[in-house]
């Protein structure tokens, strides 16, 4: 909302500064955008002659004008207006011009070939009018003698941008702002003063509002203006116009946006002899069109508010008017309208249409229902004085009337929410001032609620009101209270802070990507999920919710290997999307790892990532989260987007139904689709929704503890096995013959080759012995010893090597 | 007597010479080998005169000891030296590189809401989540926002079904509502969390992150959210004094309603928080509407209170100088790199928010 301080000085007698009034604005609540100085940019423009106007040499329609500013020697501008002639007097703007219709900025600039400093103006461009066909055309009698001079007279009145909560309409007009300021003590608020216009016509336009269902109109009221002179708009009025950044038009379309400006009063203007006999508000049935004054054609369901007449729909009520009955310059007779239409419908039709306009921005917020009369005097007596014409008398059709609104205030709740106390006297004050009317009986106020304010309903809305205008900063600022009603994290939300910290000390990059994904990607990684579409996607790459956290982390992947990094680790913790409901997501971790490590070391091998760089961040992950290691089982199931024979699945327990992590090399499909170009990729995921509460504090694990000092033995073996017989079971197997002595087994060389069978493998490994009760003797260690060579032949059919 | 004195002074100017380790042993085994020349001496004790022996025994064991003291500094003159040789030989350039060390990082926004939490942890508030996918009642019309409400133009709500009904959240204030249809008086949470809205420039972008503030007790006052927010804003940014300013404002959801804007100034281009005369808005916050306290089944004559909305990642961005918004979102590893955090940086309470 924007309005000069001369144009609220009309309605709020002040003596206060600008600056106060600024500051004051935006202490009730009126938060103010910009405060600037209306003139600033535009004393560039400057009044000049053209001196001289040649041919450009390498364009038909451009002429080279030497120009006359005013300075000792001409400037030289390129032009291709048809009526740059010489000795024209024009507007001339400079180099760091900004013109006002397209706020571009000018600069010294070659035009095929020639440079031209500066350009001479058309009036539409300096928003004086719609006449663009050429440069401006300056009277010389009244500017020969101004050569140099600011074309705009300086200016000082300074513009106020606000932007207004949706819950203010009565702010969208300069009076309601006034008024707000008023209350707040920096000045009193005007009468206004309507002079006394004769209404001697008769208003011979019938009109009528249907009792629809739903009729989203109240009240209609009318005034019919014969014999007026639709022209220019005055001086004073176009400045008002321009001031607040819109253009002048006509003076009856003026005249209206002037009221709506000044009094948040929407207007409509018809053409009177264009109306086909009559004026019915009606709801419009499924299939009816208009063309509307933005020149497209609408086509309307049923039961949206249109006003119409006996040919067909003229306008959308509060929304927009039709061409059909639009105003001209060469208008004689007008039909003015001032109309409540109910918000809802309002928003409910503009929706639909896909219509934004000032009046529908005015309407859904609540537009004051008693401002009716008020409108159309002040339009009508305006609209007498530039434009002439007989006024009607005002024809008011309602369905029903708009009272004011009572509330019983208690004057405790204010002190109960704001936690200070004022004086009944000024509360009394604050609400008067602001259009209340009070009665007060001992602890409440009866209170008749002004109808501009449709956003004051119930107590807490009074409380709000008294508060912002006694201001903020008389509310104390209270210490905290230290009081927990529970822990800060829940046991979940403690993991998974703990798992982020604990995946990145592995040296991965926590990253955070979008929620929503390309489906194209998604599709690779999305495994048998439901594709969840989002109706109205930012942009059409990201037009799914992820199915999977690898979708976004390999996108971003290729983007820095494409930076020239190789070598790259990336996690993301945060949620996929299993289904559109609230609720069907679950909390993942992905990660992934790129190219080699050691690169380019001095010291040390380089090799490409491999799965057991994964394998050893999940697992350790999951091992420092607080779960058992010894427990864990690894199945080399894995979702399809993995290499199928180079991937596996963690699960928490060998009985445990679902896997709470994956890990392995990414497949190679995969780097195809998505042209990623490195040595190698791995990556894991945990799934924390999988991972059971650990109930193990640290108290509980810290209680016993228990070592041995007897001698440690090691001994090692080579078992030959079938080629896919898995380690892990052979360090069950081995582990489960006496937990107490078997301490620990390693595994340090897998053979193929020379010496195995084909379809074999040798599986050499290292098996730490140690009792807690005694030192064992040579004998004990070769009973243990051949106890587990026969165990492990027996249950895994392998042979020891011998 | 006079032949082992003879061998000790024989052997004492052997081991003065320049010897290494081997003909050491050599003389080690010459004296006290088995048929080493002492050791026989040794033998030969028995056979003595009773009144010889004694004395013999004597002087025997003063030249064995004065001997094997001997052996004993060569021995270590000689390792010694030879270690000394062997270091001469070991010299390595100390000034090539480490071997590497893979530290990740964490993500800025992972971090503020690390130092939100820590802050709201002393003054007892928990940490509550919700999903980020909502439905349109627990986002807009349980907080106050119904269908036909101009304020729900002001979120630009990314959809997920056709009827509008599914969504993605346009802030945490949907975890109010759930939390208290969950749970009963007092409330005292926080919510942070993903936030959407179909928006996109260097201040906006779709995603983005929130934290909820919300505290329900019985006489929970405006007094209270000053302070409240006044601690949290002076702890986040690690300064004593912080200039703040309450603003009236419009939220359908509170009443009233204010926006907080903190004072700053720009000092050799940076923005520095808590001086100046500019005023930067970060939070909109206010008393819990009595109809949102209704539409949750709080008696809203009984209970009272304030809740708060704060974008985290702008939070992150004025503490650590960060610019863009969007750059948060786009994984650029040099990015992550300079802004991310030390894993081992955990906020905390009592070792403080950051170092």
């Amino acid at each position: 909302m924007k309005f000069t301080i001369g144009w609220l000085k009309e309605h709020l007698d002040t003596q206060k500064k600008d600056n106060e009034l600024i500051e004051k604005l935006t202490d009730i609540g009126l938060e103010v955008e910009s405060f600037e100085n209306l003139s600033s940019g535009l004393d560039s423009f400057k009044v000049a002659k053209i001196i001289n106007a040649e041919q450009h040499p390498n364009a038909d329609r451009l002429r080279i004008c030497d120009v006359d500013i005013g300075l000792d020697d001409t400037v030289k501008v390129v032009c291709g207006a048809p009526n740059a002639k010489k000795d024209l007097l024009t507007i001339y703007a400079g180099p760091g011009s900004i013109i006002p219709k397209n706020n571009m900025k000018l600069s010294v600039s070659k035009i095929r070939g020639v440079t031209s400093y500066g350009m001479l103006c058309s009036e539409s461009e300096l928003n004086l009018s719609n006449e663009s066909e050429g440069i401006t055309e300056l009277p010389t009698v009244k500017y020969s003698d101004k050569i140099g001079k600011n074309f705009f007279k300086s200016n000082t009145e300074k513009v106020v941008d606000l932007s207004i909560t949706p819950n203010r309409p009565d702010c969208l007009g300069v009076r309601g702002i006034a008024r707000d300021l008023a209350a707040a003590g920096v000045g009193r608020l005007k009468k206004i003063l309507l002079k006394n216009i004769k209404k001697n016509a008769s208003q011979k336009i019938k009109v009528s509002i249907t009792k629809d269902k739903n009729q989203g109109c109240t009240v209609f009221g009318s005034c019919l203006i014969e014999g007026v002179t639709n022209k220019e708009s005055p001086q004073w009025l176009k400045e008002k116009i321009i001031s607040l950044g819109q253009k002048p038009i006509s003076a009856i379309v003026d005249i209206t946006n002037y009221v709506m400006l000044d009094l948040n009063r929407p207007l409509h203007a018809y053409d009177a002899d264009k109306i086909d006999k009559e004026i019915i508000v009606r709801n419009s049935k499924m299939g009816e069109t208009f063309e509307a004054l933005d020149n497209k054609e609408y086509k309307l369901n049923d039961d949206m508010c249109v006003i119409s007449d006996k040919s067909g729909v003229l306008g959308l009520g509060g929304i927009i008017g039709g061409t059909r009955s639009g105003t001209e310059i060469n208008t004689k007779n007008i039909l003015l309208e001032s109309a409540y239409f109910i918000p809802r419908s309002i928003r409910k039709t503009s929706k639909l249409l896909n219509i934004d306009t000032d009046a529908k921005f005015r309407f859904e917020r609540g537009i004051d229902p008693q401002s009716i009369e008020l409108g159309l005097s002040k339009a009508a007596e305006l609209i007498s004085e530039i434009c002439g014409g007989k006024i009607s008398n005002f024809d008011i059709q309602q369905t029903g009337k708009h009272e004011k609104n009572k509330i019983k205030f208690n004057i405790s709740l204010f002190e109960k929410i704001t936690g200070f106390k004022i004086n009944d006297n000024d509360i009394i004050k604050i609400l008067t001032d602001l259009g209340f009317e009070v009665t007060k009986k001992k602890l409440e106020l009866d209170l008749k609620i002004p109808t501009w304010r449709p956003d004051i309903t119930q107590p807490i809305d009074i409380v709000e009101e008294i508060v912002r205008i006694k201001g903020y900063e008389n509310i104390e600022t209270l210490q905290p209270e230290k009081t927990k009603i529970k822990d800060t994290l829940n046991a979940q939300q403690k993991l998974f802070h703990f798992l982020q910290r604990s995946v990145a000390s592995k040296g991965y990059f926590e990253t955070v990507t979008w929620s929503f994904t390309d489906s194209k990607i998604n599709k690779l990684f999305k495994e048998n999920l439901k594709e969840i579409k989002i109706v109205n996607p930012i942009s059409s790459d990201l037009d799914v919710m992820r199915n999977s956290i690898f979708t976004n982390l390999t996108f971003y992947l290729k983007k820095n290997l494409d930076r020239g990094f190789k070598d790259i680790s990336l996690f993301e913790i945060g949620p996929i999307f299993k289904g559109s409901k609230p609720g069907e997501q679950l909390t993942v971790i992905g990660a992934i790892k790129s190219g080699k490590i050691s690169r380019l070391n001095w010291n040390e091998k380089d090799r490409i990532v491999d799965v057991f760089d994964v394998k050893r961040d999940v697992i350790q992950t999951l091992v420092e989260a607080g779960y058992d290691r010894q427990s864990f089982f690894v199945r080399d199931k894995s979702p399809s987007y993995y290499h199928p024979g180079k991937s596996g699945s963690v699960y928490l327990d060998k009985d445990e139904t679902d896997p709470v992590a994956y890990f392995g090399e990414i497949h190679p499909n995969i780097l195809k689709k998505l042209d990623i170009k490195t040595e190698g990729l791995v990556g894991f995921e945990i799934y924390m929704d999988y991972l059971r509460e650990n109930k193990t504090k640290l108290k509980d694990l810290k209680t016993n503890f228990e070592y041995s000092d007897y001698q440690k033995s090691e001994r090692d073996f080579a078992f030959v096995v079938d080629k896919n017989f898995k380690a892990q079971d052979l360090i069950e197997i081995i582990s489960s013959i006496d937990k107490n002595l078997i301490r620990s087994i390693k595994i340090f060389d897998i053979y193929e080759g020379e010496n195995i069978p084909q379809d074999k493998k040798s599986i050499a490994l290292n098996v730490t012995i140690q009792s807690s009760e005694k030192t064992l003797e040579e004998s004990d260690l070769e009973k243990i010893n051949k106890l587990i060579i026969s165990t492990v032949e027996t249950k895994s059919g392998a042979k020891i090597r011998s | 007597m006079s032949d082992i004195k003879k061998i000790k002074d024989d052997y004492l100017n052997k081991l003065n010479n320049d010897l290494n380790i081997e003909s050491l042993n050599q003389i080690k085994t010459e004296l006290f080998g088995k048929n080493g020349k002492i050791s026989n001496y040794f033998k030969k004790l028995g056979s003595l005169p009773t009144d010889e022996r004694k004395k013999f025994a004597s002087d025997l064991n003063s030249i064995k000891n004065e001997l094997q003291v001997k052996i004993d500094s060569k021995l270590q003159e000689i390792e010694t030296k030879e270690i000394n040789s062997k270091l001469e030989n070991e010299k390595i350039d100390v000034t090539l590189p480490e071997r590497e060390f893979g530290r990740g990082k964490i993500h800025p926004v992972s971090q503020v809401i690390d130092e939100i939490s820590s802050i709201f942890s002393e003054i007892g508030f928990s940490v509550e989540e919700g999903p980020d996918i909502e439905n349109e009642h627990y986002n807009f019309t349980a907080l106050n926002t119904p269908d036909n409400h101009p304020a729900r133009d002001m979120h630009d709500t990314f959809y997920l079904d056709n009827n509008k009904e599914l969504l993605l959240r346009t802030h945490t204030s949907p975890v109010q509502v759930r939390t208290m249809l969950n749970g009963k008086p007092p409330f005292k949470i926080i919510a942070p969390g993903r936030t959407y809205r179909s928006d996109s420039d260097q201040t906006h972008s779709p995603m983005f992150h929130q934290v909820e503030g919300l505290h329900i007790d019985k006489d929970i006052n405006m007094g209270h959210l000053k302070g409240c927010l006044n601690y949290f804003i002076k702890s986040f940014f690690e300064v004593d004094k912080i200039k703040m300013r309450f603003r009236p404002s419009h939220f359908p959801f509170t009443e009233p309603s204010a926006e907080v804007d903190i004072g700053y100034e720009i000092k050799d281009g940076k923005i520095v928080i808590g001086e100046g005369d500019k005023w930067l808005e970060i939070l909109g916050c206010g008393m819990v509407h009595p109809n949102v306290l209704k539409n949750v089944k709080v008696n809203p004559d009984k209970y009272q209170g304030y809740a708060f909305g704060i974008g985290i990642d702008r939070l992150g961005m004025l503490k650590y100088g960060i610019n863009d918004l969007r750059a948060f979102f786009e994984t650029d590893y040099r990015w992550l790199n300079h802004f991310g955090f030390d894993p081992l940086d955990v906020p905390s309470n009592y070792r403080g928010l950051s170092r």
